[in-house]
């Protein structure tokens, strides 16, 4: 009979030399805002493309005091928020949580929460296309180039000619900024709505992408502009009207949900811990 | 810019380009063959062999040779598009002149590019981004320099556009769908875009037609009438030389066979070369 074989990883997955490895990078990429530093992106359980980035970087800082939210667009409940959340436990003794405002590390994909990152908060970003001069030069060793000489006269270009086009720039999410006025960096796909948010917040932001093997990061209180001409402003999304069904907010970024059977549309709060929270807030006398 | 004219605007010394790694036969250009570029051990050429000429202001230079005497990697070197092998060059209204452009760090170098020269290429598919609108490319030259305001990049584009004689009303097209003669006119007008003291033009008109030739080269004139910019123009054509050059410099084989006034060259030509170049103007 053969003996029954228990698996036994490391604490929270990823070996000691890994986790020193992905920290070091990190503080690199902390020194120099924007900045992508590559590292040896390892394998993990879930597909590439997956949030392997964000997720090494988790694992990278996690310990047992840490309170860890997983959200993916918003969403606490999400597959992929859920699996990821089930990984991190089982290989941890870290708790979980809804709650952006009790969590300590916040692992997101394509949005920030509602409620603003606090000095003692990490937002960790999944990012699945690092480079935001890849939609003008296709090749790595040129856009490394471009970003060392600051040669970024190609991603403008494409910003005009999109408002000669369209008479606006047409980029909705992963809109490109320049961090500390230096590198220009990809914000990954959150909506414009939270490009703001990343402009001298009070906690820091870590960007993975486990696929492309880089990591970046802006750190509290750097500079965050919006790549923007003059004459045509920087835009964000806006709701004017509408409020959330489930908890009557309208100053949130909100989903529109379409019924297919009544044709109706409903918006809802892409935000589920944060529009929970104001539900309780409005039950409770 | 205030600039003193007796004082040469673009000063080149002893520029050489070198393809290939060079050997102990060839360390010294004298050591190679005579009337060849060619190191006959390592393969090396010597693309421009102690290249030296001054370049005032408001003045036109022509460079005439045949293909493969070196004429385009001079200017592609004084460019930056490729680099240098030895030598040094100097713009007097870059850090008054003190400073060897070449041994400029790369952002500078782009700054260069940017703020105090333009190129224009033969193959227009290299000076211009050919996916892109014609407004889209004198734009990308305005944004590099610092402009980032659509209404006046447009505003400047509309007026180097009307400039070179191409519809306004075709500023938002890609040159893609131009024809070549107004190709090369949408790259005059983005070399133009920064008022650049200095011109590069590489084979303008080589591949044009007559009829848009003439007026490529019309339009060359003007721009150095209304404007007053110091321009190179490398030709192999002797009748483009003529028409457009103060002075000329002869090239061969990666070397300066002759330079003077470009009617002295033509009329009594003193170096071999020349002579058989001048005799063969049809």
């Amino acid at each position: 009979m053969q003996p029954h074989l228990k698996q036994t990883y490391n604490y929270a997955f990823l070996d000691e030399g890994s986790k020193k490895e992905i920290r070091r990078t990190t503080l690199k990429a902390v020194a120099i805002p924007g900045y992508q530093v590559p590292f040896a992106s390892r394998e993990m359980p879930i597909g590439r493309g997956w949030g392997t980035g964000g997720l090494q970087l988790t694992l990278s800082l996690i310990g047992d005091q840490d309170c860890l939210k997983v959200i993916d667009q918003g969403n606490d409940d999400s597959v992929n928020a859920v699996s990821i959340k089930k990984l991190v436990q089982s290989c941890t003794e870290a708790e979980v949580t809804t709650d952006s405002e009790r969590a300590t590390l916040i692992q997101t994909r394509h949005r920030i929460p509602e409620v603003p990152i606090r000095a003692d908060q990490i937002l960790i970003f999944q990012v699945p296309l690092p480079e935001p001069l890849r939609m003008v030069e296709a090749k790595e060793r040129k856009t490394k180039q471009l970003h060392a000489e600051m040669d970024y006269s190609g991603i403008w270009l494409r910003l005009y000619e999109d408002i000669v086009k369209w008479g606006k720039i047409s980029i909705g999410a992963d809109y490109p900024a320049l961090a500390h006025k230096r590198h220009i960096f990809a914000p990954s796909p959150i909506p414009r709505y939270d490009l703001p948010k990343l402009n001298h917040a009070d906690g820091l932001f870590l960007f993975g992408a486990g696929r492309e093997k880089k990591i970046y990061a802006i750190p509290p209180y750097t500079d965050i502009e919006p790549l923007a001409f003059d004459d045509y402003p920087f835009e964000t999304e806006h709701f004017d009207g509408c409020n959330c069904r489930l908890c009557g907010s309208s100053d949130t970024f909100l989903d529109e949900i379409f019924d297919e059977k009544t044709g109706q549309k409903f918006y809802q709060c892409s935000d589920t811990g944060n529009c929970r929270k104001r539900q309780e807030k409005r039950h409770t006398p | 810019m205030i600039h003193d004219e007796s004082r040469p605007l673009l000063s080149v010394r002893h520029l050489t380009k070198r393809f290939g790694k060079g050997c102990t036969a060839c360390s010294h250009p004298e050591q190679l063959p005579e009337g060849s570029n060619h190191c006959p051990h390592c393969g090396t050429v010597w693309a421009c062999n102690d290249i030296s000429f001054d370049l005032y202001e408001g003045e036109i230079l022509g460079i005439v040779g045949e293909s493969g005497s070196g004429k385009s990697s001079l200017v592609q070197c004084l460019y930056f598009d490729s680099s240098i092998t030895d030598g040094s060059a100097h713009i007097a209204t870059y850090q008054d002149g003190a400073a060897n452009i070449f041994r400029e760090s790369s952002q500078q170098k782009r700054y260069i590019r940017n703020h105090l020269m333009g190129m224009v290429y033969q193959n227009p598919w290299i000076g211009l981004r050919m996916q892109f609108s014609s407004g889209g490319n004198i734009a990308e030259k305005l944004i590099a320099a610092g402009t980032f305001n659509v209404h006046e990049i447009r505003a400047r584009a509309k007026e180097l556009l009307d400039h070179v004689e191409i519809p306004v009303t075709r500023m938002d097209e890609v040159p893609l769908h131009f024809s070549g003669g107004m190709q090369q006119r949408v790259q005059i007008s983005k070399a133009l875009a920064n008022h650049p003291p200095i011109l590069l033009l590489d084979e303008v008109t080589t591949g044009l037609d007559l009829s848009v030739q003439a007026r490529v080269l019309d339009l060359i004139r003007r721009i150095q009438r209304e404007s007053r910019t110091a321009m190179i123009v490398v030709s192999h054509d002797l009748g483009v030389i003529r028409m457009l050059c103060d002075r000329t410099m002869v090239m061969k084989q990666g070397r300066c066979i002759e330079a003077g006034l470009t009617d002295q060259i033509l009329e009594d030509p003193h170096h071999a070369y020349t002579q058989l170049l001048v005799h063969s103007l049809l």
